[in-house]
């Protein structure tokens, strides 16, 4: 409604006249696609946009023409009536939830400012340019700017759930000039112009100008609430609409998500286009035998069937027998086809949900198919593409161990696999400790007999957790202490300390209060010393009651060790050997030091740091030349080990899968030796691995130069042919790839994110993806959501094989939307990922049993049914192709029309769906206790256009028995006069069974089918011993040579399926369990600390101190948001230097010398 | 192996219900569990059997079926060969043969009906009931058009049918303005040619051979789908309106003369026409010689002569007419096909049961190594 030309938005506040010339889009929407009178037409227009019901509706025209009717029209009216009334139902279902729902929406009440008082109106009432006011919890209406607000600077709080899934809050503030303007009145005379961008998809941009009183202010997206989010702890704002109804983004993102298809439903089309050249060429040879016919016999036959009227000559009646045989062929494409396997998928869907073994009893969700048209695509899953937070791991932290002074603590009696297995042995703290966070888990108690002793440096150990951080403090009622930690790692340290006896009550921006063994005491803040990629450390200084001031600094080993006093080197050498035993054993570690500032000493640094903050060049550079001024000399009091919980079952899941020949890579924003770190400690990674190649070059060229390297391992039988440096020819990387494909296995691959922008690069890719795949496992760490997208369509594009992305998370939503299967990890982190997945459950572990189990029998099934199928329709129907011959090429049919009508939708369908739902090949045990059996679906070996081709054959062998035996039986009998079409009526659904198939069901069906035809005749020729004696001979013949192929093949090469079968016959017992290999123990650093700059600043600005975890949230999402805009950039720009580049890499291999890895942060 | 140890912990989550991470999803411990049931249909747990092609049930398979079908078959063809059939072509396309003079002078106008005879000589007596068929060839009864060319309803006795009979009768619908009952093109193609056999004794008598016309259709046609408009009673009445098939001599009332009750729709000469033939060569049921006495047979050996009235042309299309006398046994007419085919069928299988047999043991590879490559 004009908003296709529309260019720009102008909207005037409190000026509906002025608005209305634009014609804007009111705030009605409607989702809904049809009404009580558009239904009936719109929705059969829909349908017959499907080619099938097409040329259902096609067929049938021809059935209406007398001449060519060659079957009754009821033959495909009732079908194609069934089809089509039941998805018509179901879209009629469909629409009512929508239009109810979009009731429900338009009418929700707002308050809308007219005439200056506040007045009560539907949603669907408030137009463009009004002003409406939202109370607190309430949902914004439609998109607004934020006019003023109750809280001060005009600050409010969202939630924005619904929008992008998002559960932590949003903090938007209004324009510094509209915030003043408090109360309606104000507001009723706000007569500002907003100029601004037409409606579009963007949920993180805005831009646009407010002209109030001959002033511009620019507008951006913090000044906007938009549709579909919720206000929350804020108890009252104002807005004003500028995009309403359809034109909000909300409406506008709601776009119909593209439509996956799967491999077999691709094959499947071309198939059915085949067919259909096949069924053209019957139909041409049956004309030319009717003209034939016609001329040399018809002609004189006349006298007893002269010609119908219109028919004058015998090319115009082959003409016509064309199309009558393209009626009775038609069977060849069944309409039952794609209906059949829609429903078949729908029943596997119904399986995964109903699938107990993934329900996962703590989060209460079971396992849900979203998307019902992908299940057999789950058993060819090639490559699995997967998050690592979240999705590999818990994104738990726990303060697993601790090094104070050179004594270590933590390690359990047990040792440390004995995960949680050992409750007696957990600390009680609470005695100790009335504030301690009961679900804590530590095990050692010296530590804690450590403290209660009194000892100076676990004091100061712990006191440096609870002072040095930016984690914000909410005591709900005394004692409750929810601390909200911008990263998990935070949170578990702060957690520790509080346990311990220093616990972290609040903050202000100039103080820090704890409780220190009991006692309250108050530390005034001096300075935040933020965190940052580069500085790799974050430091707090502060003035003790005492009046002593000290700086605490916590970071990782390899900076902080640098920075100590000289007079540590002995301890620093034990704290080392420390480290890297929590590095070995695959946790995050941190140094904490401190140092004694004396009073001049601040006061000199402060000096320079007020400078620096001021500096508007460079002010970065300067101030962490003044950070790195004060962060020296500093005494080390120990190291923090944490430990990043993986999920449930990874590793066992992970080699399970890689057992399956599914390639896995992770793709993770994370650093690089975390991200190895978790490599290690799921199994992806190993130590008997070759090697492990890093890739982390900043340029093409060094990029290149890696890639290339690896691809000539040490002893090179014959060194690969090295590509024209220049531009290498997106053919040359397949001599190199056979050669890496006969040494794979061995070798694991990591890749940074910022090489992986040039690896992606036209030229480069080619070799870059038969490198990786060629490596067993592949590690991308430090990648954009974008880039996850464009290394799962680099497989697509050169591997042509089926993919999976599995992730939890909205940077995870590109990925799973790009991949073949999507599959949302429902975790923490929001619901995004999930609505935009295919399948999503709760537990990573869960996905063996999708793919292994659920996607493997889907597979099966599909293929299996799609052979039952096509071969079924090819015996049924040929039987017409070969009595033309003696019929004169009539188009005569052999069957009784009802039975063909029947045929397809009720005789053969069910017990072919009951195959295709509910056949299993092995049980689920033996899927998973056998991952090679997954194979199969891998290479499409159960359904391809050569087992078509076997199965059409089959089937036409099928029809040739079915026609000719009863033929011979009948030419040579004296009796009946005939009811040779009631021999085969009955012939076929006993005939049709040669591929047995393993189900009860069929067995009833068998015989089922015979009772029904010619009521009359069946009688009488029932009675007959030569029908029986016939039906036994056709059925032998049909069935003998399949039999005893099957058998050969079952004998001579059985597959890996079979032999289970076999095994488990013979046998009839479990086989042992055998557990998994312990942990390796290899060591490798294990230094991370996922931490973002900014929060020290906003700390220690106050400006939002009241809601301060809300705003911690806010700065969160805005900090990640521009991180990603940022390599976005990058990647369109190719540029070399991200601006987040975690140091220069001389990477070595991470399995070397484990303090060595780390020190090249 | 993994799997049951999944298992195991899993169970042993479910049993300690009230783990922390549910009390944190939905508070107070309402949460209702959306635990999938634990019922064998949504667990696919349900019972199935499965047929594993082994060397001990499909070996076995070979030979009972080989075992099964070759007696069947020796039977069959034993059986087969008992019966007797003898078959006569009368057409008259031979100079020679005595019904040349009838095909070639045949004129649909003539109302002179043309009757030849024909001699033949049984070797054999046949002993038990004897069927007496007439067969055509390159007759195409199984057309579409042809098919297709009837009303059932008029035939099953539907009065507003008998007068306005369905479209698809045409051009056999309407004569002269009148409806043609039967209408289409198959009633209008009846076999009208009359047999009659003659034994001739050693004396050169000839003995008509009585030939019951009761009983050759099927019950169920001559009872259900064949029906007089308004019962028996007075056909000339009833069919008064409609007129005769183009090609028929006689209106549908007095298709036989001798008995009353055998005229009109349930004429069983007709209903055995209406009954299409699946191939264009075929054979319809005739008469029936009914066995008189135990000693005697019913038809013994020795010379006969057959008269036929000849006003069925089928020169014109290249047709024959036959006609064909034959016994029957329990399996029906005579059939050296299935005979045959069982026996072939049941060696092979039998053969095949051999070979795979020697197969399997010189090359089996499952049985040696039940080991399962992983």
């Amino acid at each position: 409604v004009g908003c296709f030309c529309e260019e720009e938005r102008r909207v005037r506040a409190n000026d509906r006249e002025y608005n209305e010339k634009f014609q804007y889009a009111s705030n009605c929407i409607m989702t809904s696609k049809y009404n009580i009178i558009t239904f009936l037409p719109v929705n059969l227009f829909e349908q017959f946009q499907e080619v099938a019901n097409t040329y259902f509706l096609f067929l049938l025209i021809l059935q209406l023409i007398p001449q060519i009717s060659s079957l009754s029209w009821f033959t495909t009216i009732v079908p194609l009536a069934l089809v089509l009334s039941i998805t018509a139902v179901k879209d009629a279902t469909d629409d009512y939830f929508r239009h109810k729902s979009d009731n429900q929406v338009n009418n929700r009440q707002s308050q809308v400012l007219i005439r200056g008082s506040l007045q009560n109106e539907k949603w669907m009432n408030v137009r463009v340019g009004d002003i409406i006011k939202l109370e607190n919890n309430q949902f914004v209406a439609a998109d607004l700017l934020l006019l003023s607000s109750s809280e001060p600077h005009g600050l409010c709080y969202i939630e924005t759930a619904e929008l992008d899934g998002e559960t932590n809050m949003k903090v938007r503030q209004s324009v510094s000039v509209t915030s003043e303007l408090g109360d309606p009145n104000n507001l009723a005379s706000f007569d500002g112009e907003v100029v601004c961008e037409p409606p579009n998809n963007k949920l993180d941009r805005f831009c646009g100008t407010l002209y109030w009183r001959e002033k511009k202010y620019t507008l951006t997206n913090q000044n906007m609430l938009l549709r579909g989010c919720v206000l929350r702890n804020t108890e009252a704002c104002y807005g004003l609409v500028i995009f309403a109804g359809p034109d909000t983004k909300l409406m506008q993102n709601s776009g119909r998500t593209k439509f996956k298809r799967t491999s077999i439903d691709r094959l499947m089309n071309t198939l059915v286009l085949w067919i259909f050249g096949f069924l053209v060429c019957m139909g041409v040879i049956l004309a030319v035998g009717n003209a034939v016919w016609e001329r040399e016999v018809g002609s004189l036959f006349q006298s007893y069937l002269p010609w119908d009227p219109p028919v004058d000559n015998f090319l115009f009646s082959a003409f016509l027998s064309f199309w009558s045989y393209v009626i009775i062929l038609n069977t060849v494409v069944p309409i039952s086809l794609y209906v059949s396997v829609e429903v078949i998928r729908l029943g596997h869907s119904y399986f995964i949900n109903w699938d107990q073994q993934m329900f996962c009893s703590q989060c209460n969700t079971a396992a849900e198919a979203r998307t019902t048209t992908l299940n057999e695509e789950l058993g060819q899953v090639e490559y699995i593409f997967s998050d690592k937070t979240g999705t590999l791991t818990q994104n738990i932290m726990s303060f697993n161990k601790c090094s104070i002074n050179g004594q270590t603590y933590g390690n359990r009696p047990t040792g440390t696999s004995a995960e949680g297995e050992n409750p007696f042995y957990k600390l009680d703290f609470t005695p100790f400790n009335p504030l301690a966070d009961p679900d804590f888990c530590f095990y050692d108690d010296t530590l804690l007999e450590s403290v209660k002793v009194g000892d100076l440096h676990t004091h100061e150990f712990f006191r440096v957790l609870s002072l040095c951080h930016t984690v914000m403090s909410e005591e709900k009622s005394e004692g409750e202490l929810v601390y909200k930690a911008q990263s998990p790692d935070e949170g578990a340290l702060v957690t520790a300390a509080r346990n311990f006896g220093f616990v972290f009550r609040s903050r202000t921006p100039g103080t820090i209060t704890t409780t220190e063994m009991g006692q309250t005491v108050t530390y005034s803040l001096l300075a935040i010393l933020d965190f940052n990629n580069i500085r790799k450390r974050m430091s707090v200084i502060v003035r003790s009651p005492e009046g002593r001031i000290r700086l605490y600094c916590k970071g990782a080993d390899t900076v902080l060790l640098e920075r100590l006093h000289p007079c540590n080197q002995e301890l620093m050498n034990i704290t080392s050997d420390h480290l890297n035993e929590y590095a070995a054993d695959g946790l995050r570690t941190l140094a904490l030091a401190y140092r004694d500032l004396s009073e001049d000493e601040w006061e000199a640094w402060s000096e320079s740091h007020r400078c620096a903050d001021k500096a508007t060049d460079c002010r970065e550079d300067r101030l962490a030349a003044a950070y790195e001024e004060i962060e020296q000399d500093m005494m080390l009091l120990g190291a923090t080990a944490i430990e990043d919980k993986l999920q449930e079952g990874v590793p066992e899941t992970i080699a399970i899968l890689s057992l399956a020949n599914i390639k896995i890579w992770v793709l993770t924003g994370d650093k690089q030796e975390t991200a190895v770190n978790i490599g290690y400690s799921c199994k992806m990674l190993t130590d008997d691995m070759t090697e492990v190649f890093i890739i982390s070059g900043h340029t093409v060229q060094s990029v290149r130069q890696e890639l290339r390297s690896l691809r000539c391992p040490p002893p090179p039988p014959h060194p690969p042919p090295p590509p024209p440096p220049a531009s290498p020819p997106p053919a040359s990387p397949s001599p190199p790839s056979n050669l890496m494909d006969n040494i794979s296995g061995e070798f694991a691959l990591v890749i940074n994110g910022h090489s992986l922008a040039h690896a992606l690069e036209a030229d480069m890719e080619g070799e870059f993806v038969s490198t990786a795949c060629a490596c067993k496992a592949v590690i991308c760490c430090r990648v954009t959501p974008l880039q996850k997208a464009q290394v799962v369509e680099l497989i697509k594009k050169h591997k042509k094989a089926v993919t999976l992305a599995v992730g939890d998370g909205a940077n995870d939503v590109s990925m799973i939307k790009s991949a073949h299967i999507g599959v949302g990890i429902s975790g923490q982190e929001g619901i995004q990922a999930v609505l935009a997945s295919d399948y999503s459950f709760s537990q990573f572990r869960f996905l063996q049993r999708l793919l292994l189990v659920h996607g493997r029998w889907s597979y099966l099934r599909m293929c299996r049914f799609l052979c039952y199928f096509f071969y079924k329709n090819f015996a049924f129907t040929m039987v017409h192709f070969w009595f033309g011959f003696f019929c004169g090429f009539s188009a005569q049919t052999v069957y009784d029309q009802y039975f063909i009508t029947l045929y397809n939708i009720v005789y053969t369908s069910l017990p072919v769906l009951a195959m295709g739902i509910f056949d299993q090949d092995v049980p689920d045990q033996r899927s998973l206790e056998y991952p090679k059996l997954y194979e199969p679906g891998q290479l499409n070996l159960l359904f391809n256009k050569r087992e078509f081709f076997i199965c059409i054959t089959q089937g036409i062998y099928t029809s040739v028995v079915l026609f000719f035996v009863p033929y011979a039986v009948l030419s040579n009998a004296t009796q009946s006069t005939g009811d040779f079409y009631f021999y085969l009526t009955v012939l076929l659904p006993c005939t049709k069974r040669t591929p047995l198939f393993s189900l009860p069901v069929q067995t009833l069906f068998r015989i089922f089918p015979n009772q029904f035809h010619f009521v009359g005749s069946a009688q009488s020729t029932l009675l007959q011993p030569v029908v029986w004696l016939t039906i036994a001979l056709a059925t032998a013949i049909c069935i003998v040579p399949v039999l005893a192929f099957r058998f050969l093949k079952l004998d001579l090469k059985p597959q890996l399926s079979d032999t289970v079968r076999y095994t488990q016959l013979v046998r009839q017992k479990k086989r042992k369990m055998g557990r998994l290999g312990a942990r390796s123990g290899s060591r490798r650093s294990g230094y991370a600390f996922a931490h973002q700059e900014g929060f020290g600043e906003l700390i220690t600005s106050g400006k939002n101190m009241r809601l301060s975890s809300l705003a911690l949230a806010t700065f969160a999402s805005k900090h990640s948001s521009s991180w990603i805009d940022t390599l976005r950039r990058k990647k369109h720009t190719h540029t070399h230097t991200p601006p987040s580049a975690s140091g220069e890499g001389q990477m070595q291999p991470a399995k070397g010398s484990n303090l060595a890895c780390g020190m090249n942060l | 192996m993994i799997a049951a140890m999944m298992a195991s912990s899993y169970n042993a989550k479910e049993e300690d219900g009230h783990h922390s991470g549910s009390s944190s999803h939905g508070g107070a411990g309402a949460v209702k569990s959306k635990k999938p049931d634990n019922t064998a249909f949504k667990q696919q747990r349900l019972p199935a059997w499965q047929p594993i092609l082994t060397a001990g049930t499909v070996l076995p398979a070979f030979f009972v079926i080989g075992l099964i079908f070759i007696p069947i078959g020796i039977g069959l063809y034993v059986t087969s060969n008992n019966i007797k059939e003898f078959e006569v072509d009368y057409t008259g396309v031979d100079i020679n043969s005595p019904c040349y003079s009838c095909a070639k002078n045949f004129s649909w106008n003539s109302t002179q009906s043309c009757v030849c005879s024909v001699n033949f000589t049984l070797e054999q007596p046949f002993e038990s009931n004897v069927f007496m068929y007439y067969g055509l060839s390159n007759f195409y009864q199984n057309h579409r058009r042809y098919v297709k060319s009837r009303d059932d309803s008029q035939l099953n006795g539907d009065l507003s049918a008998l007068m306005n009979p369905s479209k698809e009768c045409e051009p056999y619908r309407t004569n002269d303005g009148l409806p043609i009952a039967p209408c289409g093109a198959i009633a209008n193609s009846l076999f009208n040619d009359t047999l009659d056999l003659y034994y001739v004794d050693s004396n050169s008598t000839k003995t008509p051979i009585p030939l019951a016309k009761k009983g050759i259709a099927w019950w169920t046609d001559k009872h259900v789908k064949f029906r007089n408009p308004s019962g028996n009673t007075n056909l000339t009445v009833t069919f008064q309106g409609t007129t005769k098939p183009v090609n028929w001599r006689k209106p549908v009332y007095e298709l036989d003369p001798s008995e009353a009750d055998n005229n009109g729709f349930i004429n069983e000469d007709f209903i055995v026409w209406m009954r299409t033939a699946a191939l264009p060569t075929f054979r319809k049921l005739y008469r029936i010689i009914q066995k008189k006495s135990g000693t005697t047979p019913t038809l013994p050996s020795g010379r006969y002569i057959l008269d036929i009235t000849y006003n069925y042309p089928v020169l014109s299309f290249d047709g024959r007419k036959r006609m064909i006398l034959s016994t029957i046994s329990w399996m029906g007419g005579k059939n050296p096909f299935l005979g045959i085919a069982y026996i072939t069928v049941g060696s092979i299988c039998f053969f095949l049961g051999v070979v795979l047999l020697i197969i399997h043991h010189k090359y089996d590879t499952r049985n040696n190594s039940a080991d399962i490559p992983n």
